[in-house]
C-alpha cells in the first residue's frame, strides 16, 4: 500500500494523465485541450514539487483517451510534457508529445496582413526547425518561433 | 484543389521556366491571335494597379479571350463584407481563369484553394508577384541569350523590394553572382542573404553606387528608394541621392549592360540615361505582355507546340 501522503490526487481507474507540466501553462493546456468542457471527471492540480521542473502542473482525465491530433496540439504549448494512459489502474502507455510536421488550426499568424488573420479560414504552418522550434505559414510564409506564438 | 494556379514561380524547374520563355517568345513574334476565343478571363483587382491590370487585360484581349473584372474593390461586394472565398466561388461561375491582386499575404494561395479555376497571381501584398520576376527573367534571356552565369547587380530598396526578392530566388538554378546595392537602412535582409548562402548562390553587399562599381555587372536592376520606408528621415535625405543613375556613369560598364527598372520610376534613373542603349525598362515592360500571354495560356493547359503550330494567328 503506498504512502497516502505521497498521492495527493486520487488514482484513476481507466483515462490520462498529463504530467509535468510547466506550472505558467497549465491552464493553457486546459483550455486547449478543451476540458473546460468535459463532462468527465478531470482533476487539475497545480505546484506540486517536481524534481525535473522543481513545480509541476497535473491534469487527470477518467476515461478519456486523446488522439494524435490533440497531442500533436499540445507538443506546441509545451513540448516536454508527458502522458500516462491507465487502464485499470496500470500506466499501459507512456506518450511523448512531440512537434508535428505539420499544425492545421492550431497556431495563429503573427503576420497582421496575412491572409488567416482576414478570412475565416484554417491556419496551416509547416514546422521547419523541430529542434528551434520554427515554424512557417502556409500562406504569407512568414516565420514564427513556438516561444511567442499565439493559439488560434 | 489541384488545379494549374499560378501562385509563384520560385520553386518551378529549370525546364518549366523555359517552356515559358519559349512561349513568351512565340507571342512576342505574333502577339494577335484568336487561342483563346470562347475564354473569359476575370481580372480581380482588391488592390488597384493599374499598370499590371492593362498588362494582363492586353494579354488576354490579343490574344481573343473576353475580359471581365473589377479594378477597385470599393464597387464589390468585398466592401460590403463578402469574403474572398465567396467572390472566388463566385467569379468561378463565369471565368476559366482568374487573374488576382490583392493586399493581403497569401491570398492567392488561398483562393487557388477554393476553386478548381485557376488562379494567376498578379501580386499578394508584399508576398509574391511571379508575373512580374516572369518578365524580368524574359527580359534578362532576351538581351543576354542567357539566364547562366550572370552578374546581376540590384540597387536601392532591397528590404522591402518585392521584385528583387522574387528575382533572387528564381534566378537560383542559373549561377547568377548578385551585387546588392542599397543604403543600410534598405540593405537585403538576413533571410534572402541565408537563403544565397544554402543555395550556394554568390553575392556582394556594398554600399557604393558609382561608374566603377557597376562596371562588371551584366544586369542593372534599379529600384526606388521610397522616403516613407526610412524610419530616420534625416538618414533619407543622406542616402536619397546616393542611388541615382546617372548617363555619365555608364561609361565603364559592359556592352551588353541592360538596366532594368520594375517602375514606375520616380527620380532613380534620370532622364537622360533613357536615350543609352542600355535603358531597357520600357521594353522591359512590354515584355510583360509576352510573359503574361505565355501565363495565361500555361494556366488554361495550351502547351508551347500549340503556341507554335497556332493556325489563330491573325497577320497585322
Amino acid at each position: 500500500m503506498e504512502d497516502k501522503k505521497g498521492r495527493m490526487v486520487a488514482a484513476l481507474e481507466n483515462g490520462t494523465v498529463i504530467d509535468h507540466i510547466p506550472t505558467q501553462k497549465l491552464f493553457t493546456v486546459v483550455q486547449l485541450l478543451q476540458l473546460d468542457k468535459c463532462k468527465d471527471s478531470v482533476t487539475i492540480g497545480n505546484n506540486y514539487s517536481s524534481k525535473k521542473l522543481g513545480h509541476k502542473g497535473l491534469i487527470k482525465v477518467a476515461d478519456r483517451f486523446f488522439s494524435d491530433d490533440e497531442i500533436s496540439r499540445l507538443a506546441v504549448v509545451c513540448p516536454n510534457i508527458r502522458l500516462c494512459i491507465i487502464r485499470d489502474y496500470e500506466v499501459v502507455e507512456k506518450k511523448e508529445v512531440c512537434l508535428p510536421d505539420q499544425l492545421t488550426n492550431v497556431v495563429r499568424c503573427a503576420n497582421p496582413v496575412c491572409i488567416t488573420n482576414n478570412e475565416p479560414m484554417k491556419t496551416v504552418f509547416y514546422v521547419v526547425d523541430k529542434e528551434r522550434g520554427i515554424m512557417k505559414c502556409r500562406y504569407c510564409g512568414k516565420e514564427q518561433c513556438i516561444d511567442n506564438i499565439k493559439l488560434v | 484543389m489541384g488545379n494549374r494556379s499560378i501562385v509563384s514561380i520560385a520553386d518551378y524547374s529549370r525546364e518549366k521556366i523555359q517552356q515559358l520563355l519559349d512561349m513568351a517568345a512565340e507571342f512576342e513574334k505574333a502577339p494577335n491571335r484568336r487561342i483563346l476565343q470562347g475564354k473569359v478571363v476575370a481580372t480581380l483587382f482588391f488592390e488597384p494597379s493599374t499598370r499590371t491590370r492593362l498588362s494582363f487585360e492586353t494579354a488576354a484581349n490579343r490574344l481573343g479571350a473576353r475580359v471581365i473584372g473589377f479594378t477597385d474593390p470599393k464597387v464589390t461586394s468585398s466592401s460590403k463584407g463578402e469574403t474572398l472565398k465567396d467572390t472566388i466561388k463566385m467569379v468561378s461561375n463565369y471565368a476559366d481563369v482568374i487573374v488576382m491582386r490583392h493586399k493581403l499575404e497569401g491570398a492567392a494561395l488561398y483562393a487557388s484553394e477554393v476553386t478548381n479555376v485557376p488562379i494567376i497571381n498578379a501580386g499578394d501584398g508584399s508576398n509574391l508577384h511571379p508575373s512580374q520576376t516572369m518578365l524580368d527573367l524574359y527580359s534578362i534571356y532576351k538581351t543576354q541569350g542567357t539566364l547562366e552565369n550572370l552578374n546581376i547587380y540590384m540597387v536601392g530598396d532591397l528590404k522591402y523590394g518585392r521584385t528583387v526578392h522574387s528575382l533572387l530566388m528564381s534566378m537560383r538554378k542559373y549561377n547568377p553572382t548578385f551585387h546588392f546595392i542599397a543604403p543600410k537602412e534598405l540593405e537585403m535582409p538576413e533571410e534572402y542573404k541565408m537563403y544565397c548562402k544554402l543555395n550556394k548562390i554568390n553575392y556582394v553587399e556594398q554600399t557604393d553606387f558609382t561608374e566603377d562599381t557597376i562596371a562588371d555587372a551584366d544586369i542593372l536592376y534599379m529600384t526606388r528608394v521610397q522616403r516613407e520606408r526610412f524610419t530616420d528621415l534625416m538618414e533619407y535625405e543622406r542616402v536619397k541621392d546616393a542611388y541615382i543613375l546617372k548617363a555619365d556613369m555608364l561609361g565603364k560598364c559592359r556592352k551588353n549592360m541592360k538596366i532594368l527598372h520594375p517602375l514606375p520610376r520616380v527620380n532613380e534613373i534620370e532622364y537622360d540615361v533613357d536615350e543609352s542603349e542600355h535603358a531597357y525598362y520600357f521594353e522591359q515592360a512590354r515584355n510583360g505582355l509576352y510573359a503574361r500571354q505565355a501565363l495565361i495560356c500555361d494556366v488554361l493547359g495550351i502547351t508551347p507546340e500549340q503556341i507554335k503550330t497556332d493556325l489563330t494567328i491573325i497577320e497585322a
